[in-house]
């Protein structure tokens, strides 16, 4: 096993076998810090190695030791038998980054894509940071676009070092060597090597500074449909999510949380959950009341058998109509303005035609398929860690202050997830600090998978935080658009979290993003905000602040340009002139794609909408018409375009799209969270409905050839189909639908 | 507590449970076959369906006593033609997201294709709504449907 680096002392390491298995680092820091540190580090530096036994699926991770693996920087690892594993920064849970950065890898490197292998890096802020964080993890549609120089620079050092190898034992210049799907040669000598024959050569050279990086006219792989390397492990029942794991002497541990946000445990009887069959233990947790049994049934039978009474003295006791009046009130005023311009309140009173519509956008759950977990083992030394972690350097910070270990002592194996949305990444790392709560509360005396049921999933808050926005607009005699007044009352996601150094001067841009910054050419605009304080705590989810701002924005300006007599795509592009070019493109694109103006089917109709997110363009069609269900619409058919820079892998973006509209489409129908004094009143998904295979739409998507670097496509596809369908419901039914979900604006 | 053997997979298992303990945490806890997925527990999302005596069937509502002597079919070792042309439409279509519904949906579908073997979007839409795809893969899930039907046609 060679190290790239000379100082690299083996006598400091556990052992030189340990040293084999861990040969991924290649940071002096690091193993500064392995050093130092107890045996906890020195497991957490098999990490790459273990965690590829857990999936099972040959085609994620690779098999075979470590052992004379070629490690040129902390994201690639050549092993003898030439197969290239690339550790991956952020967590998959279907948004493609498995294969998405193997990709970038993969092309500088000119391997060929069968040697291409996937892990999960482990947690390290130094090596991993989401480098638009500045920590490590996944959110904001950032996997690709802060990746995309990294990891191709990450192929290209390892390129550049395999070649320079070859070219010593060849005797030939190095820039007479080509490297093709995996295959390096010399044309003249007639001499060719795989990755796996010098790679041991290449690992005794300095990687190079600032390698050479392909023009995107010479991509060979990025652009393409590779196929994702995580699709058959999920589609044979062999990819292992945390929900699945096991360690030895386990323990399952459900909690039951307060009924109110806010509330605290007042008294606990538990005699009847010791009786059940399989509980090991009960104890009081700062989230509430830990119950411990073999297994989830026990532990569940056990937890319902509780009898606890709860201080709901400082807690959020009021109903949701009681919040949303609230909400409005502050609504009717003007907020905090962030964008002022021209003289919005005397153009409203110019005497053109004017329209006022009020918003309600109700709190939304997440609830990824696989409901929330997280598994801890933890001895004197340290924890390991085995979650579908979306934050690792913050889970592991917070389970390494509840169990009293430096950050470095937790070991973070970062695992497929079943879905975040967002869930997955609290800045208050909820999931993990529970988990360790219920590991301290037995003295760490077993391990301890933390599982939610999925009413715990839906009830636990962490939601899409109520909003209420009013718009006011006017319309002149031409009808040209003359005002736009806009007052946004909700939630921040930031505020009290260590995102609040992302705030500037008191504003949250997760509350405003997509309002704020509204591309049309309207001469008189006021944009406002109030900012309440709730125990609900609020957080991200898929598209965030763009999750509502594109709804009342679009549908509103729907409504204005209806009332002027517009074509909503013309007078968008004319209202978008040519300072939005990508904007226009988008718009464009996608009215194409649908035909826009031609003939619709009796019975139906459609609505445009096109939004900016994550700094991506997306416009959508929608068509629809009116299903079995009052006041809910069939949508048929759905068009998107998408302006994402270079698309690194057309397949996975268009999956993004298709999935985003049918993430948005659901929650935009049926979904929303309710409070009864208090109470969560959807639990399940028999009231938090979701969208079902017989409601989802035909999707058809187009991605505009750019040369841009890449940006979001995991979010940016949710926002605009909700406005689409509004805007094509009101054209077909003449409602305008203000008050979400369309089924509680239908009841 | 009681005794019951479970035939899972061609194998017969001896499990002590409580009777009531749904065949989904039998599966998955005693038996550590994971595969079949926890979603919702009160048959709302089908990420827990397993065919017994050949029907899809909801895991996570089914009592083991109530399983017990059946013959029961997890994603583990799904097989046949129906469920081969199916796992490779999957892969063909690269459906999964997240993929944690996928074990559910791919053995829905498998029931599908075995009872009908040139489905119909209606007759997709009936044999799939059980089952949530909280990623929404629906429009793949059911283009992979008409690849498999399909391929199992020529
Ligand atoms: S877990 Fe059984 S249907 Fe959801
Ligand atoms: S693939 Fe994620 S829930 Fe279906």
């Amino acid at each position: 096993m060679q190290f790239l680096f000379d100082k690299y002392d083996p006598a400091n390491s556990q052992s030189a076998s340990e040293a084999d298995a861990r040969g991924d680092f290649s940071r002096r820091t690091i193993l500064k810090s392995i050093a130092g540190a107890g045996a906890g580090l020195v497991i957490g530096l098999h990490l790459p190695t273990a965690a590829k036994a857990q999936s099972g699926a040959a085609a994620v991770f690779q098999d075979g030791a470590a052992e004379g693996m070629f490690a040129p920087n902390a994201f690639v690892r050549i092993a003898p038998d030439s197969t290239v594993t690339v550790l991956i920064k952020h967590i998959e849970f279907g948004q493609g980054p498995f294969t998405g950065l193997t990709t970038l890898v993969a092309e500088e490197l000119d391997a060929d894509w069968a040697q291409m292998r996937a892990q999960s890096a482990p947690a390290n802020n130094e090596l991993y940071k989401n480098l638009k964080f500045g920590v490590q993890g996944t959110g904001g549609s950032t996997a690709i676009a802060n990746s995309y120089l990294q990891m191709r620079k990450a192929g290209a050092a390892a390129r550049h070092m395999l070649v320079e190898a070859a070219s010593k034992a060849w005797g030939v210049p190095a820039d007479e060597i080509t490297v093709k799907k995996g295959v390096i040669a010399h044309e003249g000598k007639g001499k060719t090597a795989s990755f796996g024959d010098v790679a041991e050569a290449a690992s005794k050279l300095t990687p190079p500074q600032d390698p050479f990086l392909k023009e995107p006219s010479e991509f060979v792989l990025i652009g393409t449909d590779l196929p994702k390397l995580d699709t058959k492990a999920k589609s044979t029942g062999m990819a292992e999510f945390t929900m699945d794991k096991t360690r030895p002497n386990m323990l399952t541990v459900l909690i039951q949380r307060p009924p109110v946000f806010g509330g605290k445990l007042k008294s606990m009887d538990d005699a009847e959950t010791r009786k059940v069959k399989g509980v090991v233990d009960v104890k009081e947790v700062p989230h509430g009341v830990a119950v411990y049994a073999e297994g989830f049934w026990a532990a569940k039978k056990g937890r319902d058998a509780l009898k606890l009474e709860w201080d709901e003295s400082e807690a959020e006791t009021r109903s949701t109509a009681e919040i949303v009046d609230d909400f409005k009130k502050s609504a009717a005023t003007t907020g905090r303005v962030i964008t002022n311009e021209g003289d919005a309140e005397k153009a409203l009173s110019g005497g053109g035609k004017t329209i006022e519509a009020e918003y309600v956008f109700p709190y939304l759950a997440h609830a990824p398929m696989e409901p929330e977990d997280f598994l801890i083992e933890a001895t004197e030394d340290g924890a390991t860690c085995w979650a579908g972690s979306q934050f690792q350097t913050m889970d592991q910070g917070a389970v390494a202050k509840t169990l009293g270990f430096r950050p470095e002592e937790v070991t973070v194996n970062t695992l497929f997830a079943g879905g975040s949305f967002g869930r997955r990444a609290t800045p208050v790392a909820d999931i993990a600090s529970e988990c360790a709560s219920a590991v301290k509360a037995i003295d760490a005396k077993r391990p301890v998978k933390l599982v939610f049921t999925r009413e715990d999933d839906i009830s636990a808050g962490f939601y899409r935080p109520l909003n209420v926005h009013r718009l006011k607009g006017s319309v002149d005699a031409d009808g040209n658009i003359t005002a736009w007044d806009h007052v946004l009352v909700g939630q921040s996601i930031m505020k009290g979290t260590p995102f609040e150094a992302m705030m500037k001067d008191g504003v949250d841009p997760t509350m405003v993003e997509g309002a704020s910054d509204l591309p049309y050419a309207i001469p008189n605009k006021r944009i406002s905000f109030h900012m309440k304080t709730l125990k609900v705590p609020p957080l991200w989810w898929r598209s965030v602040g763009h999750t509502h701002t594109a709804y009342s924005t679009e549908t509103f300006l729907d409504e204005l340009l209806a009332m002027g007599g517009k074509d909503p795509v013309a007078e968008r592009l004319r209202l978008l002139g040519d300072k939005h070019p990508r904007y226009a493109g988008v718009l464009k694109a996608v009215s194409e794609l649908a035909d826009w103006g031609s003939q619709v089917p009796e019975g139906r109709a459609r609505g445009v909408a096109v939004h900016k997110s994550f700094e991506s363009y997306v416009a959508t069609i929608a068509e629809v018409s009116e299903s079995d269900e009052k006041g809910i619409p069939r949508v048929h058919k759905v068009w998107s375009a998408i302006d994402c820079g270079v698309a690194v892998n057309p397949n996975i973006i268009k999956a993004q799209i298709e999935g985003g509209i049918g993430y948005g489409l659901g929650h935009i129908l049926f979904a929303g969270i309710n409070l009864d004094k208090g109470r969560v009143v959807e639990q399940n998904f028999d009231t938090y409905r979701s969208l079902r295979i017989n409601e989802m739409p035909d999707v058809q998507v187009k991605i505009i050839k750019s040369a841009e670097a890449p940006t979001g496509v995991g979010e940016p596809g949710v926002p605009p189909i909700g406005p689409a369908v509004a805007n094509a419901w009101a054209k077909l039914t003449g409602k305008r639908v203000r008050n979400l979900p369309f089924a509680t604006d239908a009841a | 507590m009681a005794k019951f053997t479970l035939n899972v997979n061609g194998k017969a298992h001896e499990v002590d449970v409580d009777p009531e303990m749904p065949l989904l945490w039998a599966l998955r806890d005693e038996l550590n076959m994971t595969g079949t997925k926890f979603g919702c527990g009160i048959a709302q999302c089908g990420a827990c369906t397993v065919h017994i005596d050949g029907q899809a069937t909801r895991s996570c509502v089914t009592p083991v006593e109530a399983a017990a002597e059946s013959e029961i079919v997890t994603i583990e070792s799904v097989a046949g033609a129906e469920a081969k042309a199916i796992q490779d439409a999957w892969i063909k279509h690269d459906v999964p997201q997240c993929g944690y519904c996928q074990s559910g949906q791919i053995m829905s579908a498998v029931a599908l294709l075995r009872e009908t073997p040139k489905p119909t979007d209606d007759d997709i839409d009936a044999a799939m709504t059980g089952n949530i795809c909280r990623c929404a893969t629906y429009h793949r899930i059911r283009a992979a449907i008409k690849t498999a039907a399909a391929e199992l046609k020529s």
